[in-house]
């Protein structure tokens, strides 16, 4: 009886872990991949994925098993049986979600050190004294993330985000450019400095897997390398006002030299105007 | 040594007290009346935020903004989260159900400040009142049921400070609140009653209360500033004037991470109450329960700043805030291993009652699940302000808090009026309502991860047809509404008799008649030191005996 019950636990575990890790390759959960950072997020998302299915499904199937097989039946009278509690089986299910929710918890932390989310942004904060008299830069990603995939050797490209109600203005120091769309060659790592003008808004491109609030008051800064080709959209993901739904932009990730040819089409050329 | 028992003070307090029907629109200081007050003004204002979220979900029907004005779409949304916060699921698992059920659990013949109590509850119209109404007069507040600063300071100042004044009113009617139950409980215990054998919902509302005593007037005196910011041009959280507005997300999370467990924590305490008395089992792990009600206290307290994982704030303090709030987990873990193990080889009545709660623990697996990879930074940064969020959050208030509170009226709906409800229409009422949540909540998980910001009223065309999806859940969802209604209704004028015990039940509140009279008992209040003694083969030593009716 005891074997019987073990062997079906132990089959059905097997089948709802496979099961998890079979929808987490076949379904099309994520968008595309497009910056260093998108395949260490879509890694995490994999676990977690995998570690919410078995969950989910474990209690679900336990639930509605007991209210099949442990339903009053009619004519059935009486009790069912006086267990109070269970002091081993208790201990099991503090410790295992403690080890589970501990893994989880370092696991992430160590994605989030490889996406250089742990780097601190003040270190270089004497950079940008101009622009920040506390000498505080606020972000999320710092620069590591480059280092990590090698991009070490490219110089990053410095564009200056102003974000206002309702629209992302992109400004090319290199260039002096003011564009309403973000061009970037792939392969290349870009550091954005945003700026709001009026009310908090937030820089998001699903397919980079990043998000950074642009904060009136408060230059911020975040870093990525776009790796695949494409036109990606900018969405404001932070309620703005009426039109924060169509607070939207593009980022456009070029081959090296097409991103060469657009910058010099779109670069205030002195010698021309005068 | 002497013991006091509850006074019987029959016949001397109903002097100015109305009776019949006209007492639930008096200021009645029976808890009972308080309670059922309570209830039924919480569900008209869930069912116009019902209205509002169809409203919504008609917009989400296309791509553009075609149905609502922007601004008009931004008000819908803002009053839709604080009505169903604020005056639904608040006011009804604490004010609604503590109401009613503390004083029976505690052997009292009302909450230690009655007159307190009734201010508490009419506190709550008026705010309501003025928030819907200032839709219609000036335009209503616009910027979320969060009100983050700048744009709370910049949107139209008439419907935010009415917005303000509402939302204080109802923080101080949930203080009262707080105050009475956390005093009821502690003191107007009958004598012989110890902590460790009240019914679970008893400790529910005392974790519940001491989270609200501690937190909500962090969000007062926060709301006020901001309402200083907003008249009098001061710069508190104004960074044009040099004001600093994490400083307010800090403050206003300080209070609504907790208020999370203000809506769920109840919710804990009733399901517990009534899957034992349906299961015809104890409840499992009655200690471990308690200690984990408490560890979920003191760990919601320190959570707040994982909604600002993308706000700018410091490493070590999104680390601090990852490893906290994943750790809530282990104790709802605790709770909800044990109910399971409570419905394990119990005797179970499938009915209305048991199949919301066991629909309540599969969404809030769901829920939970979610929100464990939500609290980890770099998923949060992704999916941060997306329907992701969306569908997280609604599987934990609707998912969790209103399918139990649909839940505690099947089961508490005979000891509230003396009639039973209509089964067929309680699953027909539960089967809508199920899939119709689910149909359009779960694909909203896909909508956030693949890019379609919350709070929207236009996006990506490629999202259409899931939104449409999702609008017909909606749609199930208000529809369940009906079966419900005329069940409540028609139950209440031509519904079978119930009796004074129609589950059989052994908490206190079934000791009496249905519906119990003005001071609980015609007696001595019963001593009830096993609330969850049921099983084969047990003597209720202690216990009155079941049938009384």
């Amino acid at each position: 009886m005891l074997q019987k019950t073990a062997i079906y636990t132990i089959s059905i575990s097997l089948l709802v872990i496979i099961g998890g890790i079979w929808a987490e390759d076949n379904l099309n959960l994520l968008p595309v991949i497009a910056s260093s950072n998108a395949p260490i997020y879509d890694e995490l998302f994999k676990v977690l994925f995998v570690i919410g299915i078995i969950l989910f499904v474990g209690i679900t199937g336990l639930i509605i098993y007991s209210l099949i097989r442990f339903r009053k039946k009619p004519g059935q009278l009486g009790d069912g049986m006086a267990i109070e509690d269970n002091l081993p089986l208790e201990i099991f299910w503090t410790a295992v979600p403690a080890i589970v929710v501990l893994f989880v918890g370092l696991y992430s932390y160590d994605i989030y050190e490889r996406m250089g989310g742990m780097q601190s942004l003040s270190s270089n904060s004497h950079d940008h004294q101009s622009m920040n008299s506390e000498g505080r830069v606020w972000g999320g990603i710092g620069l590591t993330s480059q280092k990590a995939t090698g991009g070490n050797s490219l110089p990053k490209i410095d564009v200056d985000v102003t974000a206002l109600q309702f629209a992302f203005l992109f400004n090319y120091p290199e260039g002096e450019i003011v564009s309403g769309e973000l061009h970037v060659p792939r392969g290349q790592p870009v550091s954005l400095k945003m700026e709001s003008k009026d009310v908090i808004h937030a820089f998001w491109v699903p397919e980079f897997r990043l998000k950074q609030d642009i904060i009136p008051g408060q230059p911020t800064v975040i870093n990525f390398t776009p790796t695949k080709t494409g036109r990606y959209p900018i969405i404001c993901a932070e309620l703005c006002g009426p039109y924060h739904g169509g607070m939207r932009s593009t980022v456009v990730v070029e081959e090296p030299e097409e991103y060469q040819t657009w910058l010099k089409e779109n670069s205030k050329q002195p010698e021309m105007e005068l | 040594m002497s013991i006091s028992f509850p006074p019987t003070t029959e016949n001397n307090s109903n002097s100015l007290q109305p009776t019949g029907w006209l007492r639930f629109i008096s200021f009645s200081l029976d808890h009972k009346v308080i309670g059922l007050q309570y209830l039924v003004c919480g569900f008209i204002f869930y069912l116009i935020g019902g209205i509002l979220a169809g409203a919504i979900r008609i917009e989400l029907l296309s791509p553009i903004s075609d149905f609502l004005a922007r601004d008009v779409y931004n008000q819908v949304l803002t009053l839709h989260g604080t009505i169903m916060i604020f005056l639904w699921i608040v006011p009804v698992v604490n004010g609604a159900f503590g109401n009613y059920l503390i004083p029976f659990y505690v052997g009292a013949r009302d909450m230690a400040f009655p007159r307190l109590n009734a201010v508490a509850f009419w506190m709550i119209p008026p705010a309501g009142l003025m928030l819907i109404t200032s839709y219609f007069i000036n335009g209503a507040a616009q910027s979320g049921w969060t009100a983050y600063p700048p744009l709370s300071i910049t949107t139209p100042a008439a419907g935010q400070i009415v917005w303000i004044v509402s939302v204080l009113l109802l923080g101080g009617s949930s203080i009262f609140g707080g105050i009475n139950f956390i005093a009821t409980i502690l003191k107007l215990r009958r004598p012989g009653l110890k902590l460790m054998q009240l019914p679970m919902y008893c400790w529910a509302m005392l974790g519940t209360s001491i989270l609200v005593v501690l937190s909500t007037p962090v969000l007062a005196g926060t709301l006020i500033l901001l309402s200083f910011d907003i008249v009098a041009h001061t710069g508190f959280f104004n960074p044009a004037l040099g004001g600093n507005v994490i400083v307010y997300q800090h403050l206003f999370w300080f209070y609504s991470h907790p208020a999370v467990y203000i809506m769920v924590l109840p919710a804990f305490g009733l399901v517990s109450e009534i899957l034992p008395v349906h299961s015809r089992k104890p409840l499992f792990g009655y200690t471990t329960m308690v200690y984990s009600i408490m560890g979920i206290v003191v760990l919601g307290l320190i959570v707040w700043a994982h909604h600002m994982f993308t706000s700018g704030t410091p490493p070590w303090m999104r680390l601090f805030f990852t490893i906290a709030t994943s750790f809530i987990a282990v104790p709802t873990g605790i709770k909800f291993f044990n109910w399971v193990a409570t419905l394990w080889g119990g005797r179970i009545s499938i009915n209305s009652a048991i199949l919301f709660s066991c629909g309540f623990i599969v969404n809030f697996v769901l829920g939970g699940i979610t929100g464990v990879a939500l609290a980890q930074v770099p998923f949060d940064i992704h999916v941060h302000d997306t329907y992701f969020v969306v569908a997280h959050f609604h599987y934990i208030v609707y998912g969790g808090s209103v399918f139990v509170i649909f839940s505690s009226i099947y089961h508490w709906y005979p000891k509230f009026t003396g009639k039973m409800l209509d089964e067929k229409l309680g699953i027909i009422h539960f089967a809508l309502t199920f899939i119709g949540f689910n149909l359009c909540f779960a694909p909203q998980h896909w909508l956030g991860l693949n890019g379609m910001p919350r709070r929207v009223a236009e996006y990506d065309p490629q999202f259409t047809l899931i939104n449409q999806i999702s609008s017909v859940g909606a749609l199930l969802m208000a529809l369940s509404t009906l079966p419900f209604l005329w069940n409540i209704i028609y139950s209440f004028l031509k519904g079978e008799t119930a009796g004074n015990n129609p589950w059989h039940a052994l908490t206190p509140e079934w000791l009496t008649t249905s519906p119990p009279p003005v001071e609980n008992w015609p007696g001595e209040a019963p001593l009830v030191i096993k609330p969850y003694g049921y099983g084969e083969n047990r003597s209720d030593e202690g216990n009155p005996p079941l049938n009384q009716d």
